[in-house]
């Protein structure tokens, strides 16, 4: 009964794309997690032009849990979790097939307000970007242009973010100062803030450490671990003993396909499928 | 050893090219100067710059270029309200909206625009341009403020159309991309991150168009009106700085006072510009160091 009202709460929030607000309570009730996926794709196909870039994928994610998508360069793990929030669209000339479900609704229909659907799935990218502003107003952005906030609940919400992202202790004399000024893993972690700030329930992590040293990669993965309570977390990695030490679920992307999806343990220790093991052993790739 | 001493030669060549510049630029101020200094031992200074009557062939002369520098001023104010506009429009149109067969159509044509003589922007100003505000306005002269500025601000439009484009394009792609995963819209995105990051080029584009406009020649003569006197409506006729040296300077015998009084007119011109110049440079400095790029 309360995941019939959730969903209907998710199909207003998502249908209406006026900003209803979806149900409270989305993550409270422990007993729903592990039912429904929170996200699946069924058959996707994707093209950059005449190329296709990914290869009738089916997966789910499972609400709270870390899934990582391993794979080389080019095989198409960042092209599929930039579908997941539709940023794929900014590129000119490419084409889906198939469906992608968030609590089964089809987030590529047209219907689909896709800055309500960026709202629930946020995104922190390979390399930090935080916006030439200050450190206050890159995590304040996202909630002013909701715009519904008043100036007090604004600054509690920037506080609250930058604590949940073990970030406040290094910054809060400094709020006003440009987010520039900050170190590569500090900006990194701007960016997870500024991503918590507006509420998501999905968050994309497209090779987050990408360009960040051991001991600031150190920080996000721990950072990341803490997230998982809260929210369903999909993370692109090339570094596989981070997929290993984060992540509950693997995925083994290789040449656009899914090769091998699974339990981390499983998908590090005995993988089904011979490319897999030859991937994690550090024969190719 | 012959080779070693045409590498030296090639060197202090080189090295002569990349230093003439700065030679001309001392030239050009040291005879200024010179040639202005002597006006000041005949009008004061403040008399000079704030002096509402510019008389240089009465008897006895009068040297006061308020009227002019507030010509100058009222054509480059009118003219920015045109430019600024249009061109920053232009620019965010070509960056955000216009597909790549529009691009490839218009950025060329914008650049094409750059590259009209004045001349040509003067005789539109004077023969459509002025004859059809006089008519439509009823005025005495259609050579007025009006005429000057609508012909300077679409002679600056493509300056800053295309330099404003190019500090759009500057804008890292990642910041666009951080907005809209945020849940922000174009517009948002635009107006919030992008305009806010490209701001200090586009005010340097704005400074470089307004220089353009303040130093422009040929079409102020042609289309201003010529008329010493401090604009009190934007249908007066004009004399900007540039109009009143390039007409009278072949008329004022070398060597007297008007011929030192259009020295000063230019050594003020040259200040004002040689100032706009320095303020875009300063900040686009400021800006590149804002995007962390180090070009």
């Amino acid at each position: 009964m309360h995941s019939a009202s959730k969903e209907r709460g998710a199909a207003d929030f998502l249908l209406s794309g006026n900003g209803v607000k979806s149900a409270p309570g989305l993550f409270g009730e422990a007993e729903n997690s592990c039912i429904e996926p929170k996200i699946s794709a069924r058959g996707v196909n994707f093209y950059y032009g005449p190329k296709r870039a990914l290869k009738d994928i089916n997966m789910d994610f499972s609400p709270r849990l870390i899934t990582a998508i391993i794979g080389p360069s080019g095989c198409g793990k960042s092209t599929f979790i930039r579908l997941l929030n539709r940023m794929n669209e900014l590129v000119p000339g490419t084409r889906l097939e198939g469906e992608i479900l968030l609590d089964g609704l089809d987030i590529v229909a047209p219907v689909c307000d896709v800055a309500e659907l960026r709202k629930r799935v946020g995104m922190v990218f390979q390399k930090p970007n935080p916006f030439p502003k200050s450190i206050f107003e890159n995590v304040a952005y996202g909630l002013e242009i909701n715009g519904s906030l008043a100036r007090r609940a604004i600054e509690e919400k920037v506080e609250d973010s930058l604590k949940k992202a073990a970030l406040w202790d290094e910054v809060k004399d400094r709020l006003r100062e440009s987010a520039l000024g900050l170190s590569g893993g500090q900006q990194q972690r701007l960016c997870i803030a500024r991503c918590l700030a507006v509420e998501p329930e999905v968050i994309l992590f497209d090779e987050p450490c990408a360009s960040l040293d051991p001991i600031s990669t150190a920080k996000i993965e721990e950072l990341i671990l803490t997230l998982k309570k809260t929210y369903t977390i999909v993370i692109v990695t090339h570094n596989m003993q981070q997929a290993a030490r984060v992540s509950d679920r693997t995925a083994f992307f290789l040449m656009g396909e899914l090769i091998e999806y699974g339990g981390t343990g499983m998908i590090f220790k005995a993988p089904h499928d011979r490319r897999t093991e030859d991937y994690i052993t550090g024969r190719f790739g | 050893m012959i080779k070693r001493n045409k590498e030296k030669g090639i060197e202090w060549l080189f090295t002569a090219l990349a230093f003439s510049s700065l030679v001309f630029l001392t030239g050009i101020v040291i005879v200024l100067v010179k040639e202005a200094l002597p006006i000041f031992s005949t009008v004061s200074l403040p008399a000079f710059l704030g002096g509402e009557s510019w008389y240089p062939t009465a008897e006895p002369p009068e040297f006061g270029i308020f009227p002019l520098i507030m010509a100058s001023f009222w054509v480059s104010a009118g003219a920015m309200l045109i430019c600024v506009p249009l061109g920053v429009g232009s620019a965010l149109y070509l960056h955000e909206l216009a597909g790549e067969r529009q691009r490839a159509v218009l950025k060329p044509v914008i650049e094409v625009l750059a590259s009209v003589p004045s001349i040509i922007y003067g005789f539109f100003g004077m023969v459509i341009l002025a004859p059809f505000l006089q008519d439509r306005f009823n005025l005495p002269i259609g050579l007025c403020v009006l005429s000057t500025s609508i012909v300077l601000g679409v002679m600056a439009t493509p300056t800053v159309a295309s330099i404003a484009e190019d500090a759009l394009g500057y804008v890292p792609r990642s910041f666009r991309e951080a907005s809209f995963a945020l849940g922000a819209n174009r517009w948002e995105t635009l107006t919030r991150v992008i305009i806010p990051a490209a701001g200090s080029g586009i005010s340097t584009a704005v400074i470089l168009g307004m220089s353009r406009a303040i130093g422009e020649t040929m079409t102020v003569l042609m289309v201003a009106g010529g008329a010493a006197v401090v604009p009190s409506s934007i249908f007066d006729p004009v004399r900007p700085m540039t109009a009143a040296i390039a007409a009278e300077m072949g008329e004022a015998p070398v060597g007297s006072d008007h011929y030192h009084a259009l020295f000063a007119v230019a050594l003020a011109l040259f200040i004002v510009t040689f100032a706009f110049n320095i303020i875009a440079e300063l900040i686009s400095r400021r800006y590149r160091l804002k995007l962390g790029l180090s070009r």
